[in-house]
Parts: structure tokens; C-alpha cells; sequence
């Protein structure tokens, strides 16, 4: 007989003890383990996720605070730029403002400079002239050269226009020489004066007055009015030459 | 000749006796539970764990993974049941590499007593999953008429899968035996090897079918449940 029931029964009490056993020793603490080991790491996958999710906020975060700051940056820059120009818009300006008017100030002194020399050169030809003037004239001086003088001075009035004899016929007038006139002349004059009337006016009789700065010459005032034959005259024509030389 | 372990008898009081296929499987048992207890009392919980602990953990999820693969939704629940009868019959093959060495699975009284345990657990795992009269319902399916046919179909498949068991160890064992006497030293050695294979190809052969019957006496309840 090749079954032998006694150890069939034997053996299947042995083969339950045996699940029993391998379930108490082998497959509950193994499965335990790796239940374990499971659960935490799918814990640590979950808290890494978490951290990854934050990070993620993190990170955007900081890429809208970068983005924001670049653009405050920006704004700063464009700012800061603006000013700069501006300011050196009005540095620039000032700059020019201050140039021009040191260019100005220069060519004024310059100017000055020149007037000064002009006056200087022209005090100087006047006085050379008049001293050269006065010597010819103290030399020359006698009664026909006053006769001559005051020839001129009649023949000149002569010239005057009619405009110019109406304006002189309003006032009193006086003349004035660098000698005293003798009575014959002053009534030449007088008469020539009233030779220039014009209608029914006549000239007051002209007061005579002598003056020894009135070079060599003789002239007649009325009222703000003048008509002089002198040498200063002719100083004068020189003067705006010699200008007109320097310039 | 000696066709079985339990033909060598140790001691014997009428009725019960210690033969070798007890003695053996006592040793076969004390090695398992040892071994077990010494691997999993320092067990690790994090990724550093030690190579024993590695083997076991590939052995419990590898047959876990088998018992799910052939259609048990549930591994954990028949990992105990399953799982052993693995362990046990692989065990018992493995160790014909020592001398002196008798399979307990070469006993025709091991595999029926096995084969007993896959016979009644196959309708216990039935009910527990569908309730016993929704269990017994299956036996008349397709119709009352198979319920005999349903019943032998039983009886048979655990006879069948006692006697194949039994057939290929005692096979393995009586070939060696008898190559040793005839040509010694390496023929035996080869077919040695071969009957390692073939009791570990029959301890997995063993389990699935096992394993097929429970998830076929399971899986109705379920086609039915998701008809």
C-alpha cells in the first residue's frame, strides 16, 4: 500500500503548522517591511512633490519680483537718463549763456579798448593840430585874417537855405568869437543877418561874446541853433576819418 | 524495493509510527521557521537591508506577483496557504542534492495529504468569498444535470495533481537509484541535476494549479459580479 493515512493525517497537520509558522515568521513581517518601506517613500514622493511645488512657486515668485525689479530698474534708468540730459541740457545752456557773455564782455572791453586808443589818438592829432594852429595863427594873426574869417562866415550864411534862415530867424542870437569883434564887423554881420530875414521878421540885433576856446573861428547861436566857421569843424572832419581808418 | 520515505520506519506504536517523510518534513519545517526567524528578526524598514532579507522579499512578492498574474485579485489573503505549498514542495525538492536525503514529496502519502489540503481549501476560499450557497450554486452550472460530472471533476484533479507530484519525485528518485547501480559517477550526477529541475518545475506546477482551482472556485463570483 503506498498510502499510508496516518501519514497522510500527519502530514497535513504538519503542512498547517507549517502555514502557520511561515505566516507568523515569514510573510506577515516581510510584507510588514516592505509595507513600510513603501509607505514612506511614497511619503517622502508626496513631501518631494511638495517641496517641487513650492519651489515652483518660489521660483515664480522670484522671476515676477526679477521682472518687476528690471522694469523699476528700467524706469530708474529712463529717469536717471532724462535728468541727466536735462541737466546737462541746462549746464550746456548756462555754459553758453556764460561763453556769450564773456565773448561779449571781451569784445565790449575790446571795443572800449579801441574807443579809448581812438580817443587817445584823436585828443592827441587835436591837440598837435591845434598847437600846430594856434602857432600858425598866433603867426598869421592880424586883421585881414579876422576880415577873412568873418568874410567866410558872412558868405556862408549866404548858403544857408530857406529852412534853415527860418529856423535861425526865431530867437535871439548871439555870436560868438575867439577875438573881439570890432564895431565895423559886428555891423557887417548884423546887416548880413538881416540880409537873411525872410518876410516881415527881423533878426534881433545879435549879442557878441568873446571867447578864446572857440578856436580860431567864429559861430552864431540861436537858440540851440548853430552856424560856425572854426577850426574845429575842420578837427571834426578829420576825426571821423581817422575813425573810419581804425575801423 | 522501496517505492516510498515512508516504508523506512524509525519507531512505531500500533497506529502511529515516525517514518523518514515525517522526520523529514519536521526537518524540512525546522529549517523554514529558523530560517525565517533568523532573516526576519532584523528586519530593515529602509532601503539598506541585508541579502537575506533581499532573497525573501523576492521570494514572498515573486509568488504574490504569480497569484495575482493568474487572476486572484486579492495575493495577500492566499499568500499563507499558497506560498507554503511552495516553499514546502520546492524545499523538499531542492535538498535531494544531499545524500541520504529522502524528498518527503516522493511519499504518495505527502502529496495526497497535500493534495487533501488544496481539496478542501479550494471550496473554503469559495465560500469565504461568495457565501456557501452561492458557492454550491457553481456546482450546478451550466445546468443540474452536470453537478456529478462538477464532483468528480473534483475528486479528480486532486488525485491527479497528488499522483503527478508523487509520479515525478518517486520517478526521480527510483531513476537515480537505479543509474547508480548501473553506471556510477557522472550519468547519475546529470540525471541528478535534471531532477532538481523537475521538482522545482513541479513544485511551481504544483502551486499554479492550486492556485487555478482557487481563483476558478473565486473568479465566477467575481465574472458575475462585473457581468
Amino acid at each position: 500500500m503506498l498510502i499510508d493515512w496516518f501519514t497522510v493525517v500527519a502530514q497535513i497537520a504538519n503542512f498547517l503548522i507549517l502555514v502557520w509558522l511561515l505566516k507568523r515568521f515569514l510573510y506577515q513581517p516581510i510584507l510588514q517591511a516592505i509595507d513600510a518601506r513603501e509607505k514612506r517613500i511614497a511619503t517622502q514622493i508626496a513631501e518631494a512633490q511638495q517641496t517641487a511645488t513650492a519651489a515652483a512657486q518660489q521660483q515664480a515668485e522670484f522671476q515676477r519680483k526679477n521682472a518687476e525689479f528690471d522694469q523699476q530698474r528700467a524706469a530708474l534708468f529712463a529717469e536717471a537718463n532724462a535728468t541727466a540730459q536735462a541737466e546737462r541740457q541746462t549746464l550746456l545752456t548756462t555754459a553758453r549763456t556764460e561763453a556769450d557773455a564773456l565773448r561779449e564782455k571781451f569784445q565790449q572791453s575790446l571795443q572800449n579798448e579801441q574807443r579809448v586808443l581812438q580817443q587817445a589818438i584823436l585828443q592827441r592829432t587835436q591837440q598837435q593840430i591845434f598847437d600846430l594852429t594856434r602857432k600858425t595863427l598866433t603867426d598869421l594873426a592880424d586883421t585881414s585874417l579876422e576880415q577873412q574869417m568873418i568874410k567866410v562866415f558872412i558868405r556862408r550864411l549866404g548858403e544857408l537855405s530857406d529852412d534853415e534862415r527860418a529856423q535861425l530867424q526865431i530867437g535871439s542870437p548871439s555870436v560868438r568869437s575867439a577875438f573881439a569883434l570890432t564895431s565895423a564887423q559886428q555891423t557887417d554881420i548884423t546887416a548880413a543877418l538881416q540880409n537873411l530875414a525872410v518876410g516881415a521878421n527881423l533878426f534881433a540885433r545879435p549879442s557878441f561874446i568873446t571867447d578864446p576856446n572857440c578856436i580860431s573861428g567864429i559861430e552864431l547861436n540861436v537858440d540851440g541853433h548853430k552856424l560856425a566857421w572854426s577850426v574845429a569843424s575842420y578837427l571834426n572832419d578829420l576825426e571821423q576819418s581817422v575813425a573810419g581808418e581804425l575801423k | 524495493m522501496r517505492l516510498s520515505p515512508d516504508d523506512i520506519i524509525f519507531w512505531q506504536v500500533g497506529f502511529f509510527k515516525l517514518n523518514a517523510t515525517l522526520l523529514f518534513t519536521w526537518g524540512l519545517m525546522a529549517f523554514l521557521t529558523i530560517g525565517s526567524i533568523l532573516v526576519t528578526r532584523n528586519l530593515s524598514h529602509h532601503e539598506q537591508r541585508s541579502r537575506w532579507q533581499n532573497l525573501l522579499e523576492i521570494i514572498v512578492t515573486g509568488i504574490a506577483k504569480q497569484i495575482a498574474e493568474v487572476g486572484l485579485p486579492q495575493p495577500r489573503v492566499y499568500l499563507g496557504f499558497l506560498g507554503t505549498l511552495f516553499l514546502f514542495i520546492a524545499t523538499a525538492n531542492l535538498f535531494t542534492i544531499f545524500p541520504y536525503y529522502e524528498p518527503p514529496t516522493g511519499s504518495l502519502s505527502t502529496t495526497v495529504a497535500l493534495s487533501l489540503c488544496v481539496f478542501i481549501a479550494i471550496p473554503l476560499f469559495g465560500i469565504a468569498d461568495q457565501g456557501v450557497r452561492d458557492y454550491l450554486k457553481t456546482y450546478l452550472e451550466p445546468t443540474a444535470l452536470m453537478l456529478p460530472f462538477n464532483i468528480i471533476g473534483e475528486v479528480s484533479r486532486t488525485l491527479a495533481l497528488a499522483v503527478r507530484l508523487f509520479g515525478n519525485m518517486m520517478s526521480g528518485a527510483m531513476i537515480i537509484a537505479i543509474l547508480l547501480t548501473i553506471t556510477p559517477f557522472v550519468f547519475p550526477l546529470v540525471m541528478s541535476m535534471l531532477g532538481l529541475l523537475t521538482g522545482m518545475v513541479q513544485a511551481y506546477i504544483f502551486t499554479i494549479l492550486a492556485t487555478v482551482y482557487i481563483a476558478a472556485a473565486v473568479r465566477t463570483h467575481h465574472e458575475d459580479i462585473v457581468d
